[in-house]
C-alpha cells in the first residue's frame, strides 16, 4: 500500500512487470520487492528445507527469503535478490522452490515431519545401503530442497572484465562513505565512489532524519551533486564491492544491463572490476539482525529498519497494522515513523524493562516494556503475534512486525585476508579488527559507529587517515549538525520457548538445530555451522551468524568472545560465474592465432586444426577426394616427386644479436654454434638444467653478430622464457639481446625435387650453382622484397624454407601455391607434413615429450665435451644413457595386423601384455605412401640393439595387436642422398 | 596481487609468469659435485614467512625479476632484477 507523497520514487513513471504471471505495477525508483509490497504480495517463496511461505526480511543485498527467478532461456537468473532486483517494463519474475503454486505448495509436507528432519538429519537417516546416496537419496534430497534453477539454454549476454585505479577507493556511499569521499575529493585525490544501491546515499535514503536542517536524502544529494561534478571522482553505483585481495587489489561487480527494458546493444549485462586502490575507506555499513521466536519467519515479519526503508524510501506501508518488536531504541525510531505517516501501530513492544518512555507524539501507543513477542500467527501471512511479559501472554493482530535486534557491522571486507573481528560489548557485536587488511580503513556502522554525525565524523577522520599514508594532506572540514543519539541496547538473541524458532531463513536453521548441534559435542562453531548448515546458503548468513553464534556460546556456557566466529571469505555477496569469467567464453576462451597464409588456406577448403592457439591446414581436398587419406598420400607424394609448399611461420623465431651470441647459443645448446660460418645453419638440440631435452630446431647465422634461432610451434613461449633466464639471471655479462620474431615473419617450406626449379622462377635472381648447399642460408629478393632463404629440410628432400617479413606472406604463399601447382605440385598440410618426417625419422614433442634424454634419442653425441651448457652436467648422471633405458626406434608392422597405434605398448612376442613386462610405447604412427606400409616410432628398452628383432605392440585401449619389426628410425634415404641432392 | 617490475612499475601478477625459488639464479659450477647440483636443481625450502623467487614479465619487458615475499602476510617486501649477483 502506498502512501501518497512519501518516498524517492518518481510516481510519473509508472513500471509494468509481471510477479508469477500476474502483472502489476510500481513506479521508477522501485525495487521488485518494494513494488510486490506496495501491492499488498507479501508471499514470494518458499523456504529451502520445510516449503514454509516466505515473505520478504529486509530492503537489501543480505535478503535470506525473497529469492526470485528472473527472465526465461539463456538469460534466466535465478535467486536474485528482490530487495536489489530494480523494476523496469516487462521485468518477468517468478517464485521458485514451489510446486503446483506459491500459494499451495505440496512439498509443504516437510514442514509436518519437521521433527525428524532437525540438523544432521540426513546425516544419520540415509547412511544404508550405502550406494544409494549417489543413485537414489541425493537426488530425491535435491530435488525437495532447493533454489532456483538456470535453463540450461546458452547464456549469449556480453559479460565484461576491467581495471580501475586510484587514490582512495571509497566502499559504500552511506553518511560515512560520502564523507569519506568528499573529503578526499576536496583535497584532489582521486577517488572511487562505490556502492551497491543503484541509488547512493546508504541509510539517509531510508530514515527521516535532518542533517544541516535538510532531509537527510536531499543533503546526499547535493554531495553527490558535487562528487559528480568534481574530474577526480568516479562514481560506480550498483556496484558491489565483493572482495579484499592482496596489495590493495579489491574485487567488483558491477551490475549495467539488469535494470532496462532495452538493453544497449553490445553493452556488457555485467562487468567484473579488479580496483587497485593505494587506499581504501570501508564504509559498508551495518545489517540489522532479526530476534528468534517461535514462527518468526512468517511473511510480514520483517527486520524495522527494512520497514522504515519501505516507508521511507518508497512510500510503502508494509501493513495496516503493525507492530514493533524491539530490544533497543530503534523500536520507537520505527514506530515514530510509522505513525506520522499514518499508518496503525498495534503495539511497541521493547524486551527492555529500562526501555525509555513513550514521546509525546506517539502518546495513545501500545507500548509494552520488558515483554518479547513469543509466537506469531497466520498462514501465508502474519496476522497476530502473541508476546509474553511478567504478567502473562496476551495477544495483538498485526499484518506486518518489524523486529528490531540489534545492529551487526559488516565487518566481511577486513577478514577477507584472515583477519578476525573483535568482540564488542557495547554494541554486542563484533568490529574490525585494526589493520585487519593493510591499506583499508574501516570508518563508520561497519566499524561499530552508528549516530549520523558519528560516521559523518568517523568517514571525515578515515579519509585524512588513508590519504595521509600516501602523502596527500586533506582538511577537515566543518561537519554539518546531524543526529547523534546514543545506541543503547540489551541483548535480546533468542526468546525462549517451546516450538521452533529461525535463525538462519535460507537454509532453516533454528535455535533448536543450534542447541542440538551443541549437545552432540559439535560445539566449535565451525563444526556447528557445518553440522546445522548455518551460513552456508547463498546470503552467507549476513542476518543470522551472529545470532547463532550467541545461542551456541548460550548453551556451552561460553561467551561470545570465546566461541568466536567462522571466516568471512570472498565474495560478500553472490558473483555470477559468467562474471568473473568475463570475455573468456567461446572463441574468447583462447585467442585465435592465425598465419599470413590462413585465408587462402581456407579459400582451398583446407580444414584447420589447433596447434597451441595457432590454426593450421590439415590437408589441400583435391577434387574428388573424399578421405583425408586421400589427400595426404597425394600431398606426400607430390613432395617427394615434385615440389609442395607448407607454411611454417609458426615455428617460434628469436632474433639473437650481440658480439656473445655465440658464446650464449654454445650454452643454451648441447652443440657448438660459435663455430658455425656467417651463411650456414645448424641444427641444435636444447636441455633443461635437470638433462632431459627441452626443445629442438635450427639456428641460423646471419652475420657474426646475428643468429635466428627457431623453435617448435609449442614450446616458443618456454623457450623464449628460458633463453631470456639465462641470458639475465646465469650470463649477465654477456652481449647479447633476444627478441621474439615469430610473428614478424611468414616463412614457408618449398619442399620436393623441383623446389629449386621452383625458386630460380620466383626469386629475383636465380640461384646460383654451387652456392646453396645443404644448410646454406641467406638473403634473397621477391619481387624486390627482402627475404631470407634458408636450405634446411623436415621432409627429408631437397628443400628450402622462404622467410619474407610478414605483410607479403598471403601473396607469397598465393604465388608459391601457383608456381608449385604448374611444376605438378601444390599445398601440403599437417598430415602430408607429420608422414613426411616419421618416414625420415624427425622428432617432434611427441617424441620429446620431458622424460626423454639426448642419448634416447641416439643424440648422446651432441652433447659437446669440449664445453658446458645447460643441462649438461645433469645428463652425466648414471641412469640416464645406455641401453637400460628406452630408445628412439623405428617400427613396421611384419605380421597379419597391419595397423599401428600411437599410445600403444611393446612387449616380448611371447610375453603377456602386462605392465611388468612393457618393452616401451609407440609415440607416432602414420600409413606412408612412399613405402606402402604403416610406419611408427617409438622408445623400446635397448632399442638400437634390437634393431631386426619383433616385438609386439598391444594397445589395450582399442584393442589393436600388432607385430612388428624393430628399426632404425629413419626408413626413407638412410643415406640421406635426397636431401643433400 | 601486485607485483613492482623494476623497468615497468607496479603491474598486476597476470602479467608475470612464475618460475620457482630464486635459488636457480645460482648455477653452480659444472664440477661443483652431485650434492650442490642436486640441491640447485631439486631441492626446495618451503617457508612460513620470507621467501623469494623468479618472475617473468612476460607480458611486459621480459625482465626475469626477484621478489621477496612473505607467505604468511602476503607482503611484498623487494622486487629487483635478477643478475645472478644477488645476495
Amino acid at each position: 500500500m502506498r502512501i501518497a507523497g512519501k518516498g524517492l520514487i518518481d510516481r510519473t513513471d509508472a513500471v509494468q512487470f509481471s510477479f508469477d504471471g500476474r502483472m502489476f505495477q510500481g513506479y521508477r525508483g522501485d525495487t521488485l520487492a518494494s513494488a510486490l509490497l506496495a501491492n499488498g504480495q507479501h508471499l514470494v517463496g518458499r523456504s529451502f528445507k520445510y516449503h514454509r511461505p516466505r515473505g520478504i526480511l529486509t530492503s537489501g543485498s543480505e535478503e535470506p527469503n525473497a529469492l526470485v527467478t528472473v527472465g526465461r532461456g539463456g538469460r534466466q537468473s535465478p535467486n536474485v535478490r528482490a530487495t536489489v532486483q530494480e523494476i523496469h517494463d516487462g521485468l518477468e519474475a517468478r517464485s521458485q522452490n514451489r510446486w503446483p503454486s506459491l500459494n499451495f505448495d505440496v512439498m509443504a509436507v516437510n514442514d509436518l515431519a519437521s521433527p525428524f528432519l532437525g540438523a544432521g538429519f540426513y546425516y544419520k537417516t540415509f547412511m544404508y545401503p550405502r550406494a544409494f546416496w549417489e543413485k537414489l537419496y541425493e537426488p530425491v534430497i535435491r530435488r525437495a530442497a532447493g533454489l532456483g534453477a538456470l535453463s540450461g539454454a546458452n547464456n549469449t549476454d556480453r559479460y565484461d572484465r576491467a581495471f580501475a585505479f586510484c587514490d582512495l577507493l571509497v566502499i559504500g556511499a552511506g553518511p560515512t562513505g560520502l564523507m569519506a569521499a568528499l573529503t578526499a575529493a576536496r583535497a584532489g585525490a582521486d577517488v572511487i565512489l562505490a556502492d551497491e544501491d543503484f541509488r547512493m546515499g546508504g541509510r539517509l535514503l531510508a530514515e527521516t532524519d535532518q542533517i544541516d536542517g535538510q532531509p537527510a536524502h536531499d543533503w546526499a544529494r547535493d554531495i553527490l551533486e558535487e562528487l559528480a561534478e568534481m574530474d577526480n571522482v568516479r562514481l560506480m553505483p550498483r556496484t558491489n564491492v565483493f572482495g579484499a585481495y592482496d596489495q590493495g587489489t579489491y574485487g567488483a561487480l558491477e551490475r549495467l544491463e539488469h535494470h532496462t527494458a532495452t538493453r544497449r546493444a553490445g553493452a556488457p549485462v555485467e562487468c567484473y572490476w579488479r580496483i587497485v586502490a593505494r587506499q581504501a575507506v570501508l564504509a559498508a555499513g551495518s545489517i540489522e539482525r532479526p530476534i528468534a521466536f517461535r514462527n518468526n519467519d512468517r511473511p510480514g515479519i520483517m527486520t524495522a529498519g527494512a520497514v522504515r526503508s519501505y516507508l521511507n524510501r518508497w512510500g510503502v506501508a508494509p501493513g495496516k497494522r503493525v507492530a514493533v518488536f524491539s530490544n533497543n531504541d530503534d523500536g520507537l525510531r520505527t514506530a515514530r515513523d510509522l505513525v506520522a505517516a499514518g499508518v496503525h501501530v498495534s503495539a511497541l513492544i521493547d524486551s527492555r524493562h529500562d526501555a525509555p518512555d513513550l514521546p509525546a507524539e506517539l502518546r495513545g501507543l501500545r507500548y509494552v516494556k520488558g515483554a518479547k513477542v513469543c509466537d506469531s500467527g497466520g498462514r501465508l501471512r502474519v496476522d497476530r503475534v502473541t508476546y509474553r511479559s511478567v504478567s502473562g501472554e496476551d495477544s495483538v493482530q498485526a499484518d506486518c512486525l518489524a523486529m528490531a535486534g540489534g545492529w551487526n557491522p559488516t565487518v566481511h571486507l577486513t577478514c577477507h585476508m584472515n583477519g578476525r573481528p573483535v568482540w564488542n560489548e557495547d554494541i554486542q557485536s563484533f568490529v574490525p579488527a585494526q589493520g585487519a587488511v593493510p591499506g583499508l580503513h574501516p570508518a563508520g556502522a561497519c566499524n561499530g559507529v552508528f549516530s549520523t554525525l558519528a560516521c559523518l565524523r568517523d568517514g571525515q577522520r578515515a579519509a585524512i587517515d588513508a590519504l595521509g599514508a600516501i602523502g596527500i594532506t586533506a582538511t577537515a572540514g566543518d561537519l554539518p549538525r546531524a543526529e547523534d543519539a546514543p545506541y543503547r541496547i540489551t541483548p535480546l538473541w533468542a526468546v525462549p520457548g517451546k516450538g521452533r524458532a529461525w535463525l538462519d531463513f535460507q537454509n532453516d536453521v533454528t535455535v533448536k538445530d543450534v542447541k542440538q548441534a551443541a549437545t552432540e559435542n559439535f560445539r566449535s562453531v565451525e563444526h556447528m555451522k557445518r553440522y546445522t548448515t548455518q551460513g552456508m546458503a547463498t546470503d552467507q548468513g549476513k542476518n543470522s551468524n551472529v545470532a547463532a553464534l550467541a545461542v551456541l556460546a548460550d548453551v556451552t556456557g561460553r561467551g561470545i568472545p570465546e566461541t568466536g566466529t567462522t571466516t568471512f571469505r570472498p565474495p560478500f555477496s553472490p558473483v555470477s560465474i559468467a562474471a568473473l569469467g568475463g570475455p573468456g567464453q567461446g572463441k574468447g576462451f583462447a585467442p585465435q592465432r592465425f598465419t599470413t597464409s590462413h585465408k587462402a588456406s581456407v579459400e582451398a577448403s583446407a580444414p584447420m586444426i589447433e596447434a597451441g592457439l595457432w590454426y593450421r591446414p590439415s590437408y589441400f581436398p583435391a577434387p574428388g577426394e573424399t578421405t583425408w587419406r586421400q589427400s595426404c598420400d597425394r600431398e606426400v607424394g607430390m613432395v617427394r616427386n615434385t615440389v609442395g609448399v607448407c607454411d611454417v611461420s609458426t615455428l617460434g623465431k628469436i632474433d639473437i644479436q650481440g658480439k656473445d651470441a655465440g658464446a650464449f647459443l654454445d650454452f643454451v645448446y648441447t652443440n657448438t654454434f660459435s663455430t658455425l660460418k656467417v651463411g650456414r645453419v645448424r641444427y641444435g638440440l636444447m636441455l633443461r638444467e635437470d638433462g632431459f631435452v627441452m626443445d629442438d630446431g635450427t639456428t641460423a647465422r646471419l652475420g657474426e653478430t646475428h643468429y635466428v634461432m627457431t623453435t617448435t610451434t609449442a614450446a616458443a613461449g618456454e623457450v623464449m622464457r628460458h633463453l631470456e633466464f639465462a641470458r639475465q639471471a646465469l650470463l649477465p655479462d654477456m652481449d647479447v639481446t633476444l627478441m621474439s620474431v615469430t610473428e614478424q615473419w611468414a616463412q614457408f617450406a618449398i619442399a620436393g625435387p623441383k623446389s629449386r626449379a621452383l625458386l630460380d622462377d620466383l626469386l629475383d635472381d636465380p640461384l646460383a650453382e654451387g652456392d646453396w648447399p645443404f644448410m646454406a642460408c641467406g638473403p634473397v629478393t621477391v619481387s624486390g622484397v627482402q627475404g631470407r632463404l634458408f636450405r634446411i629440410s623436415f621432409s627429408g628432400e631437397h628443400a628450402y624454407e622462404l622467410a619474407v617479413p610478414a605483410r607479403y606472406g598471403d601473396s607469397l604463399f598465393r604465388a608459391l601455391v601457383d608456381q608449385a601447382k604448374a611444376l605438378g605440385g601444390g599445398a601440403y598440410g599437417m598430415e602430408a607434413l607429420n608422414v613426411l618426417r616419421i618416414e625420415k625419422g624427425f622428432i617432434t614433442h611427441a617424441e620429446i615429450h620431458g622424460r626423454i634424454t639426448a642419448d634416447d634419442l641416439g643424440m648422446g653425441g651432441m652433447v659437446s665435451q669440449k664445453k658446458d651448457c645447460i643441462g649438461k652436467t645433469m645428463s652425466e648422471r648414471p641412469g640416464l644413457s645406455g641401453p637400460s633405458r628406452e630408445q628412439l626406434v623405428g617400427l613396421r608392422p611384419v605380421g597379419e595386423v597391419k595397423q599401428l597405434t600411437a599410445g600403444a605398448h611393446l612387449f616380448e612376442p611371447e610375453a603377456e601384455a602386462t605392465r611388468e613386462n612393457d618393452q616401451g610405447y609407440v609415440t607416432s604412427v602414420c600409413y606412408s605412401p612412399t613405402l606402402g606400409t604403416m610406419l611408427g616410432m617409438g622408445f623400446l628398452k635397448n632399442g638400437i640393439a634390437r634393431i631386426g628383432e619383433k616385438v609386439r605392440m598391444v594397445d589395450h585401449l582399442r584393442d589393436v595387436e600388432a607385430i612388428c619389426e624393430v628399426t632404425h628410425p629413419v626408413v626413407f634415404d638412410p643415406e640421406g642422398g635426397r636431401v643433400r641432392g | 596481487m601486485r607485483l613492482t617490475c623494476p623497468i615497468c612499475g607496479e603491474r598486476d601478477r597476470r602479467e608475470f609468469y612464475y618460475k620457482g625459488d630464486a635459488v636457480a639464479e645460482h648455477r653452480p659450477d659444472p664440477d661443483a659435485g652431485e650434492a650442490a647440483w642436486d640441491d640447485y636443481v631439486h631441492l626446495r625450502d618451503n617457508p612460513a614467512g620470507v621467501t623469494r623467487d623468479l618472475w617473468y614479465h612476460e607480458m611486459g619487458c621480459n625482465a626475469w625479476v626477484v621478489v621477496t615475499r612473505n607467505t604468511l602476510t602476503h607482503e611484498v617486501i623487494e622486487t629487483r632484477l635478477a643478475t645472478g649477483g644477488g645476495a
